[in-house]
């Protein structure tokens, strides 16, 4: 645990300064009250109504975001892998070359249903 | 050589000693924001034949300084429709983390710190890279929440984009870090440097080379894919679509307009460009260590001088963001998401396990037939369905290609193209010529468009 101290150290200092900045930022400057400043920026035309509580986005960023997910737990179970490679010795390669195809069997089918495609 | 450290020199320090070094942290990137927005900005000038900023301080060396002032003396806008309590924590999402990562990077060896002996570190876990690829996560929600508290088109589609490349980046990021842990064996940021340190012998025809010891040497293509995934994850150039300025305006930052809360993402931006490259020196250049000629020297890799080497590596790779950035268009969306799924992932792939299997040829108890049979049957299941999916993708290519000739073929006969009326376009164009003067003078030369 001592180990981990000195990042709440330092993630204090970062939050402090940064609190502070965004907190003082309206203070600091000027207060003149226009309608059209305050309206969301869209190079001078009336803005588009959003609707309340978010609108939607193209399906196609949550794939990729699903995508991002199986693919990363991936990349973690590669870790413990790597630092222990010496003492799984051959073992550990035949397991990772099987983990890695069925992973690739996943990959492969993504890609040929075109989660890979972007248009 | 006691002088380097293990993890076992960490957790070991009192509280004020902790608390210097990190204000040290805190200090170093805050100033190294202000002189590398500076020295970034002087650099691309003298690269595009331009004086740049040369009016605040000597050289401009304060322009910095200025800007942020006039930022903070701007009238801080919020717009009437933003989520407010996610607007006001977006930045500070953004920046936190961008700073924790440098809490395991190592500047030097053991010093002695006011009688204290320390490592020139803050700390270090058994897990250090793992934390930094974390805080690298952490960070993408700033950018999500920033596009989504705005409530406005272009902050929402900057977001999006963003987290969407970010994402897609940090996997080859986290897959090119996995040959260095399997060469260095630990996931500790100081024992990296530390197997970096000496480089074996390689043994053929009875004699014995000495190898270089950096992992950039050693393990050339996850630093060529790490390279490239350090741009796309600061969102630099070439891979800097979301603040694609023609398109999108600023990007998911527009509603956060000239105020103290823009100058945050700023900062956040420029340590997480610190952050990457303070990694790639870390993992891939020898960390603190002094370079090679330098290294002859016995007393190079002791004492303060280590962060000396260190931030000349730092500056030198920031340099290189910098020439590229002078130097590369930006990427088209789609060419990005495809680079980074349809070619760094896989390639990253088979050359981890490359990497695996000339270890393992290496280890003294291992039959080498298995493991060459093994790499055989690697490499050509890699490239079968390599050879498959070019195959397959160049027929949808053409298949693609020859029914949107289909179509305009189709257009061109009717009239109406699809209800809307074309106007005919093999009419001569009139350029300088009054068409009532080409009327009245039979002869008057037609000028049509192309020619002069």
């Amino acid at each position: 645990m001592q180990l981990y101290v000195p990042i709440l150290v330092l993630a204090v200092l970062a939050a402090g300064f940064a609190v502070f900045s965004v907190s003082i930022a309206p203070f600091t400057g000027p207060k003149r009250w226009n309608r059209a400043k305050l309206d969301a920026y869209e190079c001078g035309i009336e803005p588009t109504p959003q609707p309340v509580g978010g609108g939607r986005f193209p399906l196609k960023y949550m794939i990729t975001a699903m995508l991002f997910i199986v693919f990363d737990i991936e990349i973690i179970f590669l870790y413990p892998w790597a630092v222990a490679f010496d003492k799984l010795g051959l073992f550990g390669l035949v397991e990772m070359v099987l983990f890695i195809v069925t992973v690739l069997v996943a990959y492969a089918y993504v890609w040929r249903r075109r989660g890979l495609d972007w248009d | 050589m006691n002088n380097v450290p293990t993890l076992d020199d960490f957790g070991h320090d009192p509280l004020w000693i902790t608390i210097i070094k990190a204000v040290a942290i805190f200090v170093f990137l805050m100033l190294g924001v202000l002189f590398g927005v500076w020295s970034e900005r002087k650099l691309i000038s003298r690269m595009q034949h331009r004086y740049g900023p040369n009016r605040a301080g000597k050289f401009g060396l304060l322009q910095s300084v200025a800007d942020g002032l006039k930022m903070g003396l701007k009238e801080d806008i919020m717009p009437r429709t933003v989520d407010k309590v996610i607007y006001f924590l977006a930045p500070v999402i953004l920046a936190v983390p961008a700073f924790l990562a440098f809490s395991v990077v190592p500047f030097g060896p053991m010093v002695s710190m006011f009688g204290h002996k320390t490592p020139l570190q803050l700390t270090d876990l058994p897990v250090a890279v793992l934390l930094v690829l974390a805080t690298a996560s952490i960070g993408v929600y700033g950018i999500v929440l920033a596009g989504w508290g705005s409530r406005s088109p272009y902050a929402m589609l900057g977001g999006l984009r963003s987290a969407a490349q970010v994402v897609s980046y940090e996997i080859a990021m986290g897959l090119s870090f996995v040959a260095v842990f399997l060469q260095a064996g630990t996931l500790s940021t100081s024992e990296i440097v530390s197997a970096q340190a000496q480089g074996g012998t390689w043994d053929v025809f009875g004699l014995s080379i000495p190898m270089p010891s950096w992992y950039v040497f050693s393990l050339l293509p996850s630093f060529a894919i790490y390279a490239v995934t350090m741009l796309g994850e600061t969102n630099r150039v070439p891979f800097d679509l979301p603040e694609g300025e023609g398109e999108l305006v600023g990007g998911f930052f527009t509603e956060y307009s000239s105020s103290l809360k823009f100058a945050i993402f700023m900062l956040a931006e420029y340590v997480n460009v610190f952050t990457v490259s303070a990694m790639a020196i870390t993992l891939f250049f020898g960390g603190w260590r002094a370079p090679w000629p330098i290294s002859l020297w016995d007393g190079a890799n002791a004492g303060w001088w280590p962060m000396l080497w260190f931030f000349l590596k730092l500056a030198i790779v920031f340099a290189c963001f910098v020439w590229i950035r002078a130097t590369l268009p930006r990427v088209r969306y789609d060419q990005l998401m495809a680079f980074g799924w349809k070619v760094l992932i896989p390639v990253n792939l088979a050359w981890i396990m490359i990497a695996a299997t000339f270890k393992a040829m290496r280890m003294p108890d291992t039959t080498r037939g298995v493991v060459l049979a093994i790499g055989a049957v690697i490499l050509i299941g890699a490239f079968a369905i390599w050879l498959r999916f070019d195959t397959v993708n160049q027929r949808r290519r053409e298949a693609r290609a020859a029914q949107i000739e289909a179509e305009f073929e189709q257009l061109r006969e009717e009239p109406t193209a699809g209800g809307f009326p074309v106007p005919p376009l093999d009419l001569p164009h009139y350029h300088g010529v009054v068409p009532e003067q080409a009327r009245r003078h039979a002869d008057a030369k037609e000028v049509t468009s192309g020619s002069n």
